[in-house]
């Protein structure tokens, strides 16, 4: 997963998460754990979803939000089901 | 400031609720209405959401303003989970935010349980009950945004706490709303916001008046230690209070406000 500032999609994925989760964006990297490293909590995470589901028009069902552990499981995910 | 202007003057900033957003549901009539003016009162911009008295939450709004203060009536039936996540959104849109929701909106279908249609017992769990579960759902992301100032508060009644004969699905309707509130008070306190009941006791409204009269009314007030019916502008103060930056330390409260009916 490359970081690069040039992608657009992962940076609105990065802007979204730095907004919900109040860190700084330039914190928010593919590796980082919402739970350990972002000190998101259950509230946080489920703030975050729905931001997310409403910026690219998505659903994230409750089974795939509990597998997206990290800031770069949900570039992926969101990157797979995006429709544009 | 608008303490200065208007319907607000002089009130203590712990009780001022300057630049809140508050939605009330079933606000045209009754004790919603009082809550409504109320809270616009304390300066609130206030939702007033109807199911179907459209020309009386046009004309209570039409009052708000006419005090100095902001108001838009938001037709939609709580019991339509899409329905209130349209009306939501829209007062989001108009008023910019919601810091503040009252899920008032109720009715009350009477009668002995051996006798009530099955679509009347639906009907007051889908508006009393459900209504609130889906307002509050809806609300919730809203009010996590406004931390300190966020509030939910139910408006319960005193029935849900004794019961009482020939209304069993309002009290159980009332009484879930209860579970509601501890509930939800605990989910969202990580972000500050309240949940709270109000728990009415017998109230000068419509709904009221019908079903008291003559020696029904006596035989009340008999029970009633402070010796008379409620006015809804004393719910509305308790409602008022609640929602205000001097209550953020209560969560999870029920408060009554019934004359002493119950203890």
């Amino acid at each position: 997963m490359s970081d690069a500032t040039s992608d657009p999609i992962l940076d609105t994925i990065k802007e979204i998460i730095a907004e919900q989760l109040d860190v700084q964006k330039e914190d928010v990297s593919a590796e980082k754990s919402f739970t350990d490293d972002l000190q998101a909590d259950s509230l946080a995470i489920v703030e975050l979803v729905l931001a997310l589901e409403e910026k690219f028009h998505i659903k994230i069902p409750d089974d795939k939000v509990d597998s997206i552990k990290t800031v770069g499981d949900a570039v992926q995910y969101i990157k797979q089901n995006n429709a544009g | 400031m608008r303490y200065t202007s208007g319907a607000v003057t002089a009130l203590p900033p712990s009780l001022s609720l300057t630049d809140r957003v508050a939605l009330v549901t079933g606000a045209s009539r009754g004790i919603g209405r009082a809550i409504a003016t109320t809270l616009a009162a304390r300066g609130a911009s206030v939702a007033v959401n109807y199911t179907s008295s459209e020309a009386a939450a046009a004309s209570l709004c039409d009052e708000i303003i006419a005090a100095g203060g902001k108001a838009i009536a938001v037709g939609f039936d709580v019991a339509d989970e899409d329905a209130v996540a349209a009306g939501i959104k829209r007062v989001i849109d108009e008023l910019g935010a919601l810091h503040i929701l009252v899920n008032n909106a109720g009715i009350s279908i009477d009668g002995l349980l051996m006798r009530a249609k099955r679509e009347d017992l639906r009907r007051t769990l889908a508006v009393n009950l459900e209504g609130a579960v889906y307002c509050s759902k809806a609300a919730a992301r809203h009010l996590l945004k406004a931390k300190d100032a966020g509030r939910i508060i139910n408006v319960s009644s005193v029935v849900g706490e004794t019961g009482n004969g020939g209304q069993s699905m309002y009290a159980a309707s009332k009484a879930g709303l209860l579970g509601l509130t501890k509930s939800l008070a605990q989910e969202l306190a990580g972000r500050r916001v309240t949940v709270n009941a109000v728990s009415p006791g017998f109230i000068e409204t419509d709904m009221t008046d019908a079903a008291l009269q003559g020696d029904a009314r006596e035989q009340l007030l008999a029970k009633i230690p402070l010796r008379r019916i409620g006015a809804a502008t004393e719910v509305a103060e308790a409602v008022a209070w609640l929602a205000s930056p001097a209550a953020a330390y209560v969560t999870g409260h029920v408060l009554r406000v019934n004359g002493g009916l119950a203890m």
